[in-house]
């Protein structure tokens, strides 16, 4: 059984698009040459489950789960990452992009500065590599909640439906920032997507995923 | 973990205290950490590590860890003066990451030198035997520290350690700030995070784990092995 190939998907933004708030040597090194190596990876260790998995070599196919799971989440995390930013100029950063979303932000959280301070907070508690996100729960009422992961591991769970993330590994910021982490995940609000975080609040899971599909 | 134990690990000769500390039983007042001198200028690491990752890492990164660590202990000895035993135990996770981020950095300036204070000579004595012995020379015991310290996902180090109950020493990885305490004596350790090479190396952190062990301080190593 041939594994399948990912690949690494395109920007929808030139490498500059996102500053001040990123570097155009920043996201230039964290796409081609990061997010790169997830996708590489992610390759090697699909191809060495295939073989296991037509050997019926179940050891093996568990001894493969945290490259899977490293790489695998590393391609997902960075690729939802991508779409979920957009250059500080487009409409698709003002909160207004996400109606729908924005109501469920103030009734759950306040207000939409009450929600961005807790984000932030959360951002700045991970403890070594990890990402925050923003998480519609299926499985609780639709809910929405601040959740934070660490290294790669993927928002995957069930019900769990991803609507913007924001990577807080060292490498997606420190060219720009050094050790003011601050600083980075404050100005980061003027490049998330609103637009996208609407269009996957209102979506399906399965939705959200669609585009690594199409970069099979 | 508490000020008590720093006081008895191995690394306490280079943590040192405030002189209030020198008060010890005296007063209710305990040793603040502070940030150690390193034993070499920021630029004397170079080419392997730049001078300025050196100025950051030691005076902003490490920094961090000695104030966020003080300030998480001096909530623990406020809960624990109010026998707020939930509090005490929820303030456990930053005493671990930044208490650990401390020790881990004070040995690490440590276990490195500059070429002409010793960086990069090979062991001798005791711990060049057990590394011999047990990884079959020096070369051996580099390509696979590199190979663990490369397996890394995400933040961590990787540490020559040795085994207090059998004496034997290995390499092991520690995710994010998790200091080498307990079972394992710590011997050698490499920062992996990618504050420690990115402004240097980016994405090429191969190449950042070939370089350091021309700037390693063996001498320091063999001072910690028993």
């Amino acid at each position: 059984m041939a594994a399948t190939t990912y690949t690494l998907p395109k920007l929808p933004y030139a490498y500059n698009a996102l500053e001040p708030a990123i570097s155009a040597q920043i996201m230039e090194l964290h796409h081609s040459k990061h997010h790169q190596t997830y996708v590489t990876n992610l390759n090697n260790a699909a191809k060495s489950l295939a073989t296991a998995q037509a050997n019926n070599d179940i050891p093996t196919q568990i001894q493969l789960q945290p490259a899977l799971r490293f790489h695998g989440g590393g391609h997902i995390n960075h690729s939802l990452f991508w779409q979920n930013l957009a250059p500080p100029s487009s409409l698709d950063t003002k909160i207004n992009a996400a109606p729908k979303l924005s109501e469920a932000i103030k009734a759950t959280f306040g207000s939409e500065k009450a929600f961005k301070d807790k984000f932030n907070a959360a951002l700045l508690g991970i403890q070594g590599s990890g990402w925050g996100w923003l998480v519609r729960f299926d499985n609780e009422n639709g809910r929405i909640g601040i959740v934070t992961t660490k290294d790669q591991d993927p928002v995957v769970g069930a019900g769990e439906v991803p609507l913007f993330g924001v990577d807080m590994w060292e490498h997606a910021y420190y060219l720009q920032y050094l050790n003011g982490k601050a600083a980075y995940v404050e100005n980061i609000w003027s490049v998330i997507s609103w637009k996208t975080a609407e269009q996957r609040y209102l979506g399906k899971s399965a939705d959200v995923f669609a585009s690594l599909k199409a970069s099979m | 973990m508490s000020a008590t134990l720093l006081r008895t690990s191995a690394v306490r000769s280079a943590l040192r205290s405030s002189p209030r500390a020198s008060f010890g039983a005296a007063t209710f007042v305990r040793g603040k950490a502070t940030l150690p001198d390193l034993k070499y200028d920021y630029g004397a690491l170079e080419p392997a590590i730049s001078g300025k990752i050196m100025e950051l890492h030691h005076s902003k990164h490490h920094q961090t860890y000695v104030t966020s660590y003080n300030n998480a202990l001096e909530q623990v000895e406020a809960a624990q003066a109010k026998e707020d035993i939930a509090t005490q135990i929820s303030l456990k996770p930053l005493i671990n990451f930044h208490g650990g981020g401390h020790i881990n950095h004070t040995l690490f300036w440590e276990n490195l030198a500059p070429k002409n204070q010793g960086g990069g000579e090979p062991p001798s004595g005791a711990l060049s035997k057990a590394i011999d012995e047990q990884f079959g020379g020096l070369d051996s015991l580099k390509q696979k520290f590199n190979a663990a310290l490369a397996g890394i996902q995400g933040s961590g180090w990787a540490w020559l350690v040795q085994d207090t109950q059998t004496g034997n020493i290995g390499i092991k990885t520690y995710a994010n700030q998790d200091p080498v305490v307990g079972q394992f004596r710590p011997i050698l350790g490499i920062d992996a995070w990618e504050h420690a090479y990115y402004l240097q190396y980016q994405n090429r952190k191969a190449e950042y784990f070939g370089a350091v062990w021309d700037v390693v301080n063996w001498k320091a190593a063999e001072s910690r092995f028993k």
